[in-house]
C-alpha cells in the first residue's frame, strides 16, 4: 500500500519534521534499528540528502564542518548500539565548540529497553554530559514537537548538539498526532535581551578610558554574526584585536590591527599585548585554559569585560570587572554608538614593534617544513579557501600561518582537540557550499583515524585537497616529550604508516607526493588544478620540528618561550 | 573536614516535567565533585512542573558554577541558592528507637519536648516522628542516642520563601 500524508508512520514522519526545519543535508550509515527511517527517506520523496559515511565518527565530523561552514544544522543518522556510540566523540565536538548538530539515533524497540537487546545501547543517558539536549522519543506522536525542539535549541542561543533516540517501534507506528503541534519548552528562553545601556555605558566609558586596549575574540563572535560590527568598533577605538583559534574569521587576520591567534602556541606579539593591556574586552570567549596561562596571572592588570550569551561562562574561568551576558552582535553595534574614537597611538606603535621584533618565522631550509607548505598554499590560493584542520602540530602551524578573513572557512576542532576531524570536516564543508575550494591539513596520526572516508569523498568526487603533512610521529606529543621529559619518546613513533598517496589511489582518487621543499609549489599547483574528485598530498616534512611560539603548560603567558633553543645534539635542559 | 568557605546550600530547582531531568541535574553535581546531601522531588501545582529541593555542601564560588550549569539545562526552569535568605526549612525525620517498657517514658518525653509523636511500638521498640527545622531534629537525636537508635530515616529538606513572593 502506498502511504500518504494522512496515514504516514513514525519513520516518515521523522523524515518530513526534519525537512520542514530546512534541513538539507544527513550523513550517516543505517542498521537494524534504522531501517525504517532509511526506508522513510525512498518513500516520501524527501529533498534532504543522505550521504553514506563510512564510520559515523566521520558522519558526525561531517555534519560539524557543514554547519561550522554554513551556519545551518545537518543531520546525523545511525542505528542503535555501536552506531550511536560511534558518534560520542563528534558529539563531544560539537558540544565543546558550540556547533549545532542533530544526531538521530535508532534504538532498540521500547519494550525491550533494559534488557540488553541486541545492540542495544543507552545513548541517551550516555552523552547526557556532553551534549545540549537529548530525547528519547517513547510516543510516535510526540515526533513533530520534538523534532522542532531539537531543531530550535540546536540552533539558538549557545549553539549545541541535540540527540533524538528513536525506538523501533516508535518509527514503524502509524502517526495519528498533530504534525504542527508546538514546542513545550517552559526553561529554554534563549532569545537575547537588548543590552542594557546602562553597561553599554560603562564598558563604554572603560573603553574610552583605556590607554592599551585588546579585543579578544572568540567563536561566539562568530557564531553572533558580529564579525562586521566588532571591526567597525575596533576601528573606531584604534584597538588592536586578538582572536582564539575558534576565532579565526572573526576579525580579518590580514588586517592592521589583526595581532593573530593567541594562547599557548599563540603569536608573540598576541600575547605580548595581553599581558600588557589594561583592558580586555572579550566577545564570545569562554577564557579557554589554552589561552590563559596561569589564570590567576591573566589580564591582572587589565579591565576585563566579559561578552557573553551564556551566562554560566561569566566567572568561569576568569572574573571580569565588567560582565554582559547577551548577543555579541546587539552589544557591538550598542558600543559602536557608544564610544568615540579611542587614543591608541603609543599603544599601537609598541604593538608594531613586537611584530617587528617577534615576527612569526621559520627557514626553508634544513628540511621541509610544515609551516612552507602551508604558506605557499596560502599564497597560491590567495587565502581563499575553506580551511579544516584536524589536531596537533600542523593544527597550531595552521592557526599561525593560514590568515582567515572571513568567518565560516576555519574549522577546527578547538574544545575537544578531536583528532581525525579535518577530512570529514572537509568534506561536509563542500556539500555545504560546493563551489568553494576546501583544503584539509591533517598530520599522519589523525588522517589515519578517519581515511576510510576518502571513499565518501570519492563516491561525491568532492574536490577537496587532503594535505597530509606527514612526519611519522605523533608530533606534538613528541614535542612535549622533548621538552618537558628529557626527549623519551613514548608512543609516539608511527611505523608502519602507509603511502598516503597510493592509498588515495586505490579509492579512484589523485594522490601526489611531496619529499622535497623545492617541490612544493609544483605539486600543490597541481594538486589545485584537479577538480575531478579529491586529492590526498602526502608531504613528508621535516620529523622533528618543534611549533613555537609556546606557552609551557602550567605557565603564564609571560613565561612564553618565543624562540626554539639551539639544539646541540643532546636534548635540551628542561626549563626550571 | 570543614573549611570556613565550605557550607552547606539549600537549593530550589523548578523544573519542567520531563524524563531524564534528575539525572541531568545530578550529572552537574557529580562532575564538580559536589555531594547532594538531600534530594526531595515533588510535582508542584503545576502537573507539567516539578519542584526539587536539594542541600549541598560546598565552597560558594563552586556552587555558582553548578547552579549557572543547572540553570542551563533545557528542562531546568530556574534554580535558586536560598542560603542566607528568609524561608522556611522543614524536614521529616523517623527514628526507631531501642526502648523497652522501661525507657518509654523517658523517649516520649523527649518527642514530646520537642513536637514530635511516637507512630509505633512494641515491647522493645518504639518509632518516633519528628518535624521540623534540621536543628531541631539534631537536637532530639542526640538525646534519643542515649537510647540505641536502631535506624534512622530523614526526608530531606523542602523549602519555601516566607510571604507572598512564590519561592
Amino acid at each position: 500500500m502506498t502511504k500518504t500524508s494522512s496515514n504516514w508512520d513514525g519513520a516518515q514522519m521523522l523524515v518530513k519534521s526534519l525537512e520542514k526545519e530546512g534541513v538539507e543535508c544527513m550523513f550517516g550509515i543505517p542498521g537494524g534499528a534504522t531501517i525504517p527511517i532509511f526506508d522513510a527517506l525512498v518513500t516520501t520523496g524527501t529533498k534532504i540528502k543522505f550521504v553514506l559515511t563510512r564510520h559515523e565518527q566521520a558522519a558526525t565530523h561531517m555534519a560539524d564542518g557543514y554547519a561550522r561552514a554554513t551556519g545551518k544544522p545537518a543531520v546525523v543518522l545511525v542505528t542503535s548500539g555501536p552506531g550511536a556510540t560511534n558518534t560520542v566523540t563528534g558529539i563531544l565536538t560539537a558540544h565543546m565548540d558550540s556547533v549545532p548538530m542533530i544526531v538521530l539515533s535508532g534504538q532498540a524497540a521500547a519494550h525491550m529497553l533494559g534488557k540488553d537487546a541486541f545492540q542495544e545501547a543507552d545513548i541517551y543517558g550516555m552523552t547526557m554530559p556532553i551534549i545540549k539536549h537529548s530525547y528519547l522519543i517513547h510516543d510516535t506522536n510526540h515526533i513533530p514537537r520534538i523534532v522542532r525542539e531539537a531543531y530550535h535549541i540546536a540552533t539558538t542561543g549557545r549553539p549545541g548538539p541535540v540527540l533524538i533516540d528513536v525506538p523501533k517501534n516508535v518509527s514503524v507506528a502509524p502517526f495519528a498526532g498533530d504534525p504542527e503541534a508546538a514546542m513545550d519548552l517552559p526553561g529554554y528562553d534563549p532569545t537575547p535581551a537588548a543590552p542594557d545601556p546602562r553597561l553599554i555605558q560603562a564598558i563604554a566609558g572603560a573603553l574610552q578610558k583605556a590607554r592599551k586596549p585588546l579585543l579578544l575574540l572568540g567563536h561566539g563572535a562568530i557564531i553572533a554574526d558580529a564579525c562586521a560590527a566588532i571591526r567597525a568598533l575596533a576601528e573606531k577605538l584604534h584597538a588592536p584585536v586578538t582572536n582564539t583559534l575558534l576565532g579565526k574569521g572573526s576579525f580579518p587576520e590580514t588586517h592592521p590591527l589583526s595581532l593573530g591567534m593567541l594562547g599557548m602556541h599563540g603569536t608573540a606579539y598576541a600575547n605580548k599585548a595581553m599581558v600588557e593591556a589594561d583592558l580586555i574586552l572579550n566577545f564570545g570567549s569562554r577564557f579557554d585554559d589554552r589561552i590563559l596561562g596561569i589564570p590567576a596571572r591573566f589580564g591582572r592588570d587589565a579591565v576585563k569585560i566579559h561578552v557573553d550569551i551564556d551566562p554560566a561562562e561569566i566567572g568561569k574561568m576568569i572574573q571580569p570587572d565588567i560582565a554582559c551576558v547577551g548577543d555579541a552582535r546587539m552589544v557591538a553595534e550598542a558600543l559602536l554608538k557608544a564610544v568615540g574614537k579611542g587614543d591608541t597611538a603609543d599603544w599601537l606603535k609598541r604593538i608594531n614593534a613586537y611584530k617587528k621584533e617577534f615576527p612569526l618565522h621559520y627557514r626553508r631550509t634544513g628540511g621541509l617544513k610544515m609551516q612552507h607548505v602551508i604558506e605557499e598554499l596560502f599564497t597560491l590560493t590567495g587565502g581563499k579557501a575553506i580551511v579544516a584542520t584536524d589536531v596537533g602540530q600542523h593544527q597550531m602551524w595552521t592557526a599561525q600561518y593560514w590568515k582567515v578573513d572571513q568567518r565560516n572557512n576555519w574549522l577546527s576542532s578547538g574544545g575537544a582537540g578531536t583528532m581525525g576531524f579535518g577530512l570529514p570536516a572537509a568534506i561536509g564543508a563542500q556539500f555545504g557550499r560546493p563551489k568553494d575550494l576546501v583544503i584539509s591539513f591533517s598530520g599522519d596520526g589523525g588522517f589515519q583515524m578517519t581515511m576510510a572516508d576518502l571513499a565518501t569523498a570519492c563516491n561525491h568526487k568532492l574536490p577537496i585537497k587532503a594535505i597530509v603533512l606527514n612526519n611519522s610521529y605523533l608530533g606534538m606529543v613528541r614535542q612535549w616529550q622533548e621538552l618537558f621529559y628529557d626527549d623519551r619518546k613514548s608512543g609516539v613513533d608511527l611505523l608502519g604508516n602507509p603511502d598516503f598517496a597510493k592509498f588515495a589511489e586505490s579509492y579512484g582518487a589523485l594522490g601526489l607526493r611531496i619529499k622535497r621543499a623545492a617541490d612544493v609549489r609544483k605539486v600543490l599547483t597541481r594538486a589545485l588544478e584537479y577538480d575531478k574528485g579529491p586529492c590526498v598530498v602526502d608531504v613528508h616534512v621535516h620529523k622533528e620540528q618543534n611549533v613555537f611560539p609556546m606557552v609551557p603548560a602550567g605557565k603564564a603567558l609571560e613565561d612564553m618561550i618565543i624562540e626554539p633553543r639551539p639544539r646541540r645534539g643532546r636534548p635540551p635542559a628542561r626549563k626550571k | 573536614m570543614q573549611t570556613s568557605a565550605i557550607a552547606s546550600h539549600t537549593l530550589s530547582v523548578v523544573v519542567a516535567n520531563k524524563p531524564g531531568v534528575l539525572a541531568r541535574i545530578a550529572h552537574v553535581f557529580a562532575r564538580r565533585g559536589f555531594n547532594i546531601d538531600s534530594l526531595v522531588v515533588s510535582s508542584s501545582m503545576e502537573g507539567n512542573v516539578s519542584r526539587m529541593t536539594i542541600t549541598a555542601l560546598g565552597d560558594p564560588a563552586n556552587l555558582q558554577q553548578i547552579i549557572e550549569q543547572v540553570k542551563k539545562l533545557v528542562d531546568v526552569i530556574h534554580c535558586t541558592d536560598h542560603t542566607g535568605e528568609d524561608v522556611v526549612v522543614k524536614e521529616m525525620a523517623l527514628v526507631k528507637v531501642h526502648a523497652g517498657v522501661a525507657a518509654r517514658t523517658e523517649v516520649l518525653q523527649i518527642a514530646d519536648h520537642f513536637k514530635a509523636e511516637s507512630v509505633d511500638m512494641t515491647e522493645t521498640s518504639m518509632i518516633i516522628m519528628a518535624v521540623g527545622d534540621s536543628e531541631k531534629i539534631e537536637a532530639m537525636l542526640k538525646l534519643l542516642k542515649k537510647f540505641k537508635v536502631v535506624e534512622l530515616c530523614r526526608t530531606g529538606k523542602v523549602v519555601m520563601a516566607r510571604g507572598e513572593e512564590p519561592t
